[in-house]
């Protein structure tokens, strides 16, 4: 049964084949593209000045090299190669040691207008029998040719220029090596010289936009001849390591979770969870108005993972990490020695500092870095101001997401605002994003503020509903335990009120109690007394009973005595003579 | 396969390099036009060579060919490029620095 080869689950699952892709190994983009760029066909990079498209083609040759073992060509019509690998040493791709290698062919096309002689008909084949012999003479599999368009400054002859080109393309495939193809934008065009009209299997389009004085790259798949591709904008950042097109991470909710516990660090917060804890790898949001002690709460959670020897990451966008580490110290929470020791890393930056991707991929990076298992922002409110609500969203989605497959518990604070009456909604809109949901908030009663906490939601176990007031203390934070009044839980002032008036009260319980009990011993003492003299009385009359009894029995005793011996005949006498008396 | 024509000299003045693909016809027609212009123009003072490249690929390279065929002036003066088949006679003894007038 297990050998039949025949088996017709076999036969449906061997499904048409897929267009063949080749990974283009840069971060991200395999996955938007769903797996690569099309094999031994032509790509069309365009884009504006400044959008990364040269670095795109290289790091997709590079790439091709370490990753995927092929060898690439690299045709520049622009910088030499020189320039280009200086450029790129920066990013950690060498160059000249690939070339050295054989796995790499740099070749720079020299156009010049001026030293060009058009004198008759003509053809590029000689840029085709230069590519040609680059590709053949290392056996490449990658051809990029960045800003092919460059040809147009220096041959006048457009006519002749566009079917070389086309036939470049034609010829490219032929050969069946995946190309990348740079082109500038154009107004209005993808491309300056239209060259989309002559790439048609897939095109990428790149850009760089300023909204509010921050700079977003985008990359967008305008389209991808047969398959499937993501639609959207995704922004990418050119970073130490290259492109990174994000998300980086799976854009699919399919991660692994774990039923292990972390502990709050509060003992009296993790009674209120019916699994006492949050579990390792969800994520946390602590909501509150300002002064609520949502970054006190933060920093007991961080001490309480590096308490049990565990790697926390602090990323503050409010304090600076000295400021944090003796704020905490005030309430008892010491950061210093986890800090010291390594178990705790704060990483503290203005929000502003940086675009939101910029922000992701440091975050990204750092936790790459550092491997923490948890991983605590303070507070995600402030990213707002260097990007717009959905902006914001998108990225914390991003970075949840992140979070979540790494496995990596994930606490947000998050400022809301007083006035707004309905604070159940964070203005990024990510609270149900996360799985549990913790606020914190002014209870304002009669000239007075106090803390108090609610979970809203714990995804996967119970939690407690009540509002629990709590105490910023020197030791750290205290939940109080619930106070009940006429009118529901009561805190503050009322709460002391409440309880000097159940002191009162029981006070005035127990003196009625003891009362009670000093009447009962009385009374029980009287009819102790009653009960003695009743018994001597009864003893008495007992004895004088007994004595009568006595006395009669010995009466009657001798009554018959006397009356036996009344009724005996007289002793018979004897014959014998008495003696001389 | 360089083909080397009339070595008139040690110090010739004209050094002529046409890049030609084969037997293409812009590459027939290009061979017999520079040959034409050299006889009618040049005689004995020049230096042709006629390289096919689909021969010799690594040239391409290293010659930095784009069209096809090419002829490149490397004497005297400047260093041009004239890419085609030569036949606008004009331009080819314009960029040669040559006076129709001298014949």
């Amino acid at each position: 049964m297990q050998d039949n080869p025949t088996s017709p689950s076999t036969g449906s699952s061997a499904a048409l084949p897929k267009l063949p892709k080749a990974p283009s190994g840069i971060d991200g983009l395999d996955e938007i593209t769903e797996g690569g760029l099309p094999l031994g066909r032509p790509t069309l990079v365009c884009g504006s000045a400044g959008c990364g498209k040269t670095l795109m083609g290289i790091e997709f040759l590079v790439r091709g090299i370490q990753d995927y073992n092929e060898p690439g060509v690299l045709m520049t019509f622009e910088e030499t190669a020189a320039e280009l690998a200086a450029n790129v040493t920066s990013l950690g791709f060498d160059l000249p040691g690939l070339q050295a290698e054989g796995k790499l062919r740099l070749d720079h096309v020299h156009v010049d207008r001026s030293e060009i002689e058009e004198t008759g008909e003509y053809d590029l084949e000689g840029l085709f029998i230069r590519l040609g012999h680059a590709i053949d003479s290392i056996g490449a599999k990658r051809v990029v040719l960045d800003t092919i368009e460059a040809l147009f400054s220096g041959f006048p002859n457009q006519g002749v220029l566009r079917s070389e080109i086309r036939r470049l393309f034609h010829w490219l495939k032929d050969k069946g090596v995946t190309t990348v193809i740079t082109a500038e934008r154009g107004e209005g065009t993808l491309t300056r010289q239209g060259l989309e009209e002559y790439v048609s299997d897939c095109v990428i389009l790149l850009d760089n936009r300023v909204i509010d004085q921050i700079t977003t790259r985008r990359l967008r798949i305008v389209k991808y001849r047969g398959s499937t591709h993501g639609t959207n904008e995704y922004p990418y950042l050119i970073t130490e390591d290259g492109i990174s097109v994000l998300p980086v991470t799976s854009l699919q909710l399919n991660h692994a979770v774990s039923n292990d516990i972390v502990s709050s660090g509060i003992p009296a917060l993790d009674e209120m969870f019916g699994r006492r804890g949050f579990y390792q790898g969800s994520s946390v949001l602590i909501t509150g108005t300002a002064g609520t002690a949502k970054t006190t709460l933060a920093a007991t959670f961080a001490a309480e993972v590096c308490r049990t020897g565990r790697r926390c990451l602090f990323l503050a966008f409010e304090e600076s990490p000295q400021q944090l580490v003796r704020n905490m110290h005030s309430v008892n929470i010491e950061l210093a020695s986890y800090v010291a020791n390594g178990l705790l890393r704060i990483e503290a930056a203005r929000p502003t500092l940086n675009g939101l991707e910029r922000h992701l991929v440091t975050i990204h990076k750092i936790i790459g870095d550092y491997k923490p298992d948890a991983v605590i922002i303070d507070p995600i409110s402030n990213l707002i101001s260097v990007g717009n609500l959905s902006e914001v969203k998108s990225m914390l989605i991003r970075l949840i997401d992140f979070l979540k497959v790494n496995n990596i518990t994930a606490l947000f604070t998050s400022l809301v605002s007083g006035r707004n009456i309905q604070q159940e909604m964070t203005e990024e809109g990510v609270s149900s994003l996360v799985d549990t949901w913790i606020s914190v908030r002014d209870l304002e009663g009669i000239g007075e503020r106090n803390r108090g906490l609610s979970i809203l939601k714990s995804r996967g176990m119970s939690h407690s509903n009540k509002v629990r007031e709590f105490l910023v203390t020197d030791q750290g934070i205290q939940l109080l335990d619930v106070v009940i009044g006429p009118a529901g839980i009561v805190t503050g002032a009322g709460r002391l009120t409440q309880q000097l008036h159940e002191q009162a009260q029981t006070l005035a319980a127990q003196q009625e109690q003891e009362r009670k009990d000093r009447e009962l011993e009385r009374r029980r003492r009287v009819l102790e007394a009653t009960i003695g003299n009743l018994r001597t009385e009864f003893e008495s009359v007992e004895e004088e009973l007994r004595q009568i009894n006595d006395e009669e029995l010995a009466r009657q005793k001798t009554l018959a005595h006397n009356k036996a011996q009344f009724a005996q005949p007289l002793p018979l006498q004897s014959e014998k003579p008495p003696r001389a008396l | 396969m360089a083909d080397q024509q009339e070595p008139a000299g040690e110090e010739v003045e004209y050094v002529l390099h046409l890049f030609i693909t084969g037997a293409t016809p812009n590459s027939t027609r290009a061979v017999r036009n520079i040959k034409e212009i050299c006889e009618l123009y040049l005689k004995g003072r020049y230096e042709l060579l006629i390289v096919d490249i689909y021969q010799q690929p690594e040239l391409a390279q290293h010659e930095q060919l784009i069209g096809a065929p090419t002829l490149i002036k490397r004497r005297p003066g400047l260093v041009r490029r004239l890419v085609g088949d030569l036949s606008d006679r004009e331009r080819v003894l314009k960029a040669l620095g040559i006076t129709p007038l001298m014949s």
